[in-house]
Formats: structure tokens, sequence, C-alpha cells
């Protein structure tokens, strides 16, 4: 509700501490609010207002109290002007009503200047839909005796009626204050906001400065306990890296996260890296993607599935890059919208040393479905990484990943914060169904080295591990698979050899119980190709000797074959002879006898001899 | 409605420097009232030259104190002689007030 939209304009009270009396408020508040206890869900007894910040919003579970006020407290430079002047800026862009930014430390001017660096468009958004106040005090300005907040307050009331206001942010309240030299007039002053805010349509944020690390508002107990809802925003150092945290202190007739949360400035402003909910949610996807390239997929069962998380690990050299670019570019090859962050090396640099083993992501990057991010890890927190790369996947969603290498992210910082923000950071991928690949460098190699520092190996889907396996004054990559869920995996360690045409993985020999690589399983290979050559020698040369015998064997059957014919031909003359040479002998015996005239010719001859009878 | 109670008195012979002031009040506030009357006791006293005031009352047309710069009530502007200046509080040191204004206490 707004002034004058539910009553007439006349019938506004205005008293003499410029308050407006709005009475229709009440009842229409509880038009506003879900009736407690409907529809089953949890009583909200409290209205609340987004305040679009990415983070803020889940852990104070919906945002600002809507009509009520709250406080953001923090040392200098801890971003309350920022959080506050974002609400507005994003309550402005989404539509949702328009602001009033009262500002008493800096001038209108420097604020739109000093957003400048976020794409709010503070400047055209100041004339419609955000008002900006300047309430800093002129330095000539001369204070004689007390002043109060009377005027001030019906200016506001009559603006925020005018561009029918639903936030008021008060920055740096405290410079006001300290202004009136007098406690008890700064009392007197808070109790009339305090009133005034009550009785507005209003949203209102306070921001007030904190002394020191204590983080309590100084002198202005009072002020917290006024609003509903308390905000402390801190910086402080932590390992040499800028740590900024967010926590709510208090917030009355709501639940809250009252965890520290850490936050950091985005492009889009602030945003805060909140918990993800305990519950995991990932739809699990049968769907396999190339991991790269086919001898890989066959390892893996087929490839990895769709939205997984995929870990190699490896010490410096066992190209992990190689990997995660072949993976990037197989997806891109798909057509599909690719992400390769990489750490400490250049975009540049990693396609010049990806495009020697054959594979080109250049073309893929400037047709626009591969975007390359490279940052360098000193000096900025795993949390500003983490925030960073989210707002690139918001950007442009991905469907797969490279995140290289991710242990990065734990040289600046303490090792715990990068292990959380490690955890999130694969849960918020999982989450938007990325399919991911990441590389982490594990320091020793061998047993046990196969563990990173930021333990991720458990939450990941598929671990591809790579070694170098030293023997006989060679390095050679190795590779294998150490887990991949749900899917049947090679156990086999497979050589990984890199050439012009991209990674290959070749089978490994194993002699007397070892696995043999480069050039003793090159040497392997000949020897073994050599004996083949060898016996493929001695079998034909043992082959030709059968053939000839066989040859022989059969010339011999032949001639044997030939005097066995002759023979038998000898064989038959001879029998056919000897019956000639009776009947000649029979005929011969008889002519003689007839030719002597003697003896009848009924005698036998003897078969012997000539004939010639004794 | 402005209260402005204009108390313009012709300037003596030989004085020409009329200052103009603004004073924005914030209706019937204790602060303002006391203002009223200190910046009412400061003319009499110390602008016998001849002065312009205006109240403005910025419950009464608070769009036109937004324009005009007030932040907090009671404030009193110097309009003219230049430079411009500004002062707020009650006015209740008048010496202070005078300085700000850029007038000497004893300028008749």
């Amino acid at each position: 509700m707004r002034w004058g939209t539910d009553r007439l304009p006349h019938t506004r009270i205005i008293d003499a501490h410029g308050s407006i009396r709005a009475r229709g408020r009440r009842r229409v508040l509880q038009k506003g609010r879900p009736k407690i206890g409907t529809k089953g869900t949890l009583a909200r007894p409290l209205s609340k207002l987004l305040t679009g910040i990415r983070g803020f919003d889940q852990l104070s579970d919906g945002g600002f109290p809507r009509y009520r006020t709250s406080l953001l407290v923090g040392g200098p430079g801890a971003g309350k002007t920022v959080f506050a002047l974002q609400c507005l800026v994003n309550a402005a862009k989404q539509h949702r009503g328009a602001g009033i930014f009262v500002a008493f430390e800096e001038s209108s001017n420097q604020i739109i200047a000093n957003s400048a660096t976020f794409d709010w468009g503070l400047a055209s958004l100041v004339a419609k839909k955000l008002f900006l106040m300047d309430a800093h005090l002129s330095p000539t300005l001369v204070k004689t005796g007390d002043f109060d907040l009377a005027g001030m307050l019906a200016m506001l009331a009559a603006k925020a009626q005018e561009i029918d206001a639903q936030w008021i942010v008060f920055d740096g309240i405290d410079v006001l204050l300290t202004l009136l030299q007098d406690p008890v007039a700064e009392m007197r002053e808070l109790y009339r906001l305090r009133d005034w805010l009550a009785d507005s349509a209003l949203t209102a944020i306070v921001t007030a400065k904190s002394e020191g690390r204590s983080s309590e508002v100084a002198h202005y107990g009072f002020l917290e306990f006024m609003v509903d809802c308390v905000v402390r925003l801190d910086r402080r150092q932590e390992d040499r890296v800028s740590v900024q945290t967010v926590r709510i202190t208090k917030y009355r007739g709501s639940s809250f996260a009252a965890a520290e949360f850490p936050f950091s400035f985005g492009p889009s402003g602030i945003q805060v890296g909140a918990v993800n909910p305990a519950d995991i949610r990932n739809k699990a996807s049968t769907e396999r993607l190339s991991a790269g390239f086919e001898q890989l997929d066959v390892m893996l069962g087929g490839g990895v599935f769709s939205g997984s998380s995929t870990l190699i690990t490896g010490v410096p050299g066992t190209s992990k890059t190689t990997l995660a670019g072949k993976f990037i570019e197989a997806a891109c090859r798909r057509g599909e919208r690719a992400l390769f962050v990489s750490f400490d090396e250049s975009a540049e640099q990693i396609m010049r040393n990806l495009s020697s083993v054959g594979i080109q992501l250049k073309t893929y990057v400037k047709s626009g479905l591969l975007r390359m991010y490279s940052v360098r890890t000193e000096g900025f927190s795993a949390e500003e990484h983490l925030l960073k790369i989210s707002s690139l996947i918001r950007e442009e969603p991905p469907r797969c990943m490279v995140i290289d290498p991710l242990t990065a992210i734990a040289k600046s910082g303490t090792l715990g914060a990068a292990r959380t923000v490690a955890n999130r950071l694969i849960y918020s991928i999982k989450d938007e169904q990325i399919t991911l690949m990441v590389t982490a460098l594990s320091e020793t190699d061998g047993p046990g080295g196969e563990a990173t520092d930021l333990q991720i190996s458990t939450i990941a889907d598929t671990w591809i591990h790579l070694s170098y396996l030293v023997r006989s004054g060679e390095r050679n990559r190795a590779l294998t698979i150490v887990k991949s869920r749900g899917t049947s995996h090679s156990n086999q360690v497979r050589e990984l050899v890199l050439s012009n045409s991209g990674p290959s993985l070749s089978d490994v020999y194993t002699a007397g119980g070892e696995v043999l690589m480069g050039t003793l399983r090159w040497e392997k290979e000949a020897e073994e190709s050599a004996k083949q050559l060898r016996q493929r020698a001695e079998f034909n040369h043992k082959r030709r000797e059968l053939e000839f015998a066989a040859a022989s064997t059969r010339a011999r059957i032949a001639s044997l074959k030939t005097d066995l014919e002759r023979q038998r031909a000898e064989l038959t003359f001879y029998s056919g002879e000897d019956d000639d040479h009776t009947a000649s002998s029979t005929r011969r015996a008889g002519e003689l006898r007839r030719r002597r005239g003697g003896d009848p010719a009924e005698a036998p001859v003897k078969k012997s001899g000539n004939g010639a009878v004794k | 409605m402005k209260r402005s109670s204009a108390k313009s008195k012709s300037p003596p012979a030989g004085l020409t420097t009329v200052v103009v002031l603004r004073l924005y009040v914030a209706g019937g506030a204790p602060n303002s009232m006391q203002a009223i009357a200190n910046l009412e006791s400061i003319c009499a006293q110390y602008l016998k030259g001849g002065h312009k005031l205006e109240v403005v009352d910025v419950l009464e047309d608070p769009r036109r104190a937004m324009a005009e710069g007030v932040l907090v009530t009671p404030s009193l502007t110097k309009l003219s002689p230049q430079p411009v200046a500004q002062v707020v509080g009650n006015l209740s040191d008048k010496k202070r007030v005078l300085l700000a204004l850029g007038l000497k206490p004893d300028v008749a």
C-alpha cells in the first residue's frame, strides 16, 4: 500500500513532527499477508520483501521484513552502501517498486560515479524509479543550536508519495546524528525516525558504521533495538586474503541462517555465497557424453554421464589439461556451449598448447560456443572465485565445463575455506546439470598421491588418475580410472600417448608381472613382430620342405608305378611266349616226326629245350 | 501557506546592502519556533540596515524545500549578499549566526 492510494490525500494528517499518519495501513497489511496455516504451509507471520541480492534472499528466507526497518552494520568499506543501494536498484529494475536513497555520507554524484563499476545503470534509474537524496552536509555548514529531522522526514514523505516508493534507505545516518553533539537529541531523533518509519508504508534500511572489530554500533544500541532485522557486514584479512562476510544477527519473527556467509562484489554488485540446501536433488541422467576420445569412452563404458562430474588428478605434466581440452573440444564438436575456466594460465596460452596436440579451440571461441575464462589466483579468496564462476555460468549456461586446475583456489586463503568452496562449486554446477571436468594437482606421485588437498575425490562421479611410470630412463604417462559411479569401467592401466592428432591410449604390455610402456613397450612390440616374422619364415620354410618331400614322394610313386607297369608287361609277355613256345614246339615235333616218317605222332613230347628227343 | 513574514524595512540612506534570508522550519516544532524567535531578535538587533526574511514551512511545502536542498530543520540560508551561507540549528548562538552569515555584530 502507498500513501494516498487507499485514502484520499486530504485525509492525511501531518503532525508537528512531520510524520504522516496513514490510518488505513493495518487493514491493508492484513490483506497483503498470507493467512496463517493455510495450504498446509508454515505459518509466516511476517511479510518479506526480496532484496534481489543473490544468496541473501536465501539465507534471510525471503529478504528484509516488509514495512519494517532493517539495520546494516559494518566497518568502513564493508559494503553497506552497495548492499543497501543494490536492494533499491534490484527493486527498481525488476519493476517491483521505486525507492528513495538518502545519502548522508556521499553526494548523489559520488554515489552514481561509484556504482558505475556495477552493471546497474544507476544514472538512468535515478530519473524514474530511484530517488537519490543528497543529504550530504556541506562542510561550510555552520551549526548553532539544536536541530531536528522533522523537516527532512516531511520532505521524504512527500517524495515517497510522489514516486510511489516502496523502499527507503538511510545511508550513514550516524554522520548526521553526530552533528547533534548531544546524546539526548540523538536519541530523540532516532525515536522520531522510528515513529516515522513505523507509520510509513516503506520498507526501510538504515546503515550505520561499527567501530573496529567489535562490530558494535557506536553509541547506537537503541538503533539495534528499534529495528526488526540486523545484518552485519564484515571485512577482515584471513591469511593475507581479504574476506568479506555477512551475518544476520537479529530477525524478529523469522527464521534465518545465523552463520557467517562469505560474500563478494561481482559485476552485478554483492553476491552472497549462501548455503546450498542440505538435501541433494540432482537429477541422474543416463545420457552419456564423450569424455573426449573414443578409447577413453570405451574405458568408461561409453563415456561420462551427462551432468556428472569428473575429476582428473595427477602430478604436473601428466597432461591433465590436454584431457580436459579434448573433452571441451568434443563438446564443441557436438555444438554444445562450453566453458573453460583456467587458473594461472592465460586462455591464449592454453589454446596454443592444446593446438600442439591437435586440439583446436580457437574456432569455437570465435563462434562464441566456447568461453575461456582465465584468472590469477594470487590475492583472491576462493570465495571470490566461486562467485565469479557462478556468475559466468548464470550469464551463459554451458552444457560442459572444465576447471583447470581446481586446486589453484587453495593457493590463497585458508585451506578450510578452499575446501568448502570446492565442494559448493561442484554441487552448484551439478545442480545446473552441467557436465563438469575438473583437474586437480596432486603433489606426490605414487600410491596415496592420488588424493587431493581439496578432498573432492569423494564428490566426483568419475575419477581418472594420471601418473608417470619411470623405467629404464623413461617417463611415460599412465591413465587409470580409479572410479566411475554407476558404470562398468576398465580396470586396466593404459599408456596415454600424445601425438599431433591428439591423445590416444595404448595397450600396455605386462611382462613378468610388470607393465611395459614407452620404448620398452616399443621394443617389446618390435620384438614381438620380429618373432612373428621369424616364425612365419620358419613356417614357410617348413611348408616348402614338406611340399618338396611330398613332391619327391609323388615322383617316386610315379616312377615305381612305371616300373610296375613294365614288370607287369614283361610278365605278361613271358607267360604268352611260353604258350607259343609250347605250341610251336609241338608243331615242330610233329613236323619233325612227319618228315622223318617214323613214329606216329602220339607220344607226348617233352617240353624241354629244343625238343630234341634222346 | 508561506509564513513569509517578510519584514522588509526600507534601508536608511547610505546603506544599499539588503540581507536576504530564508528560514526553513518544520511547522510548530520547538526547535523551529525557537529559531524564528532567535532570528527575529538577531534581525532586530543587528540588521537595522534592512533585510528580507522568508520563512518556509517544510511541512507545508516539502517539494520546494527539497528542491532547495534543505536537509534538517530549522535551517537558515543567506541568499544575498554573496556568498551564500547556511546555518542549521535553532540559532541560539547569536555570534555564530552572525559570523556564519558574514555579518559583523557591529555592522549597523
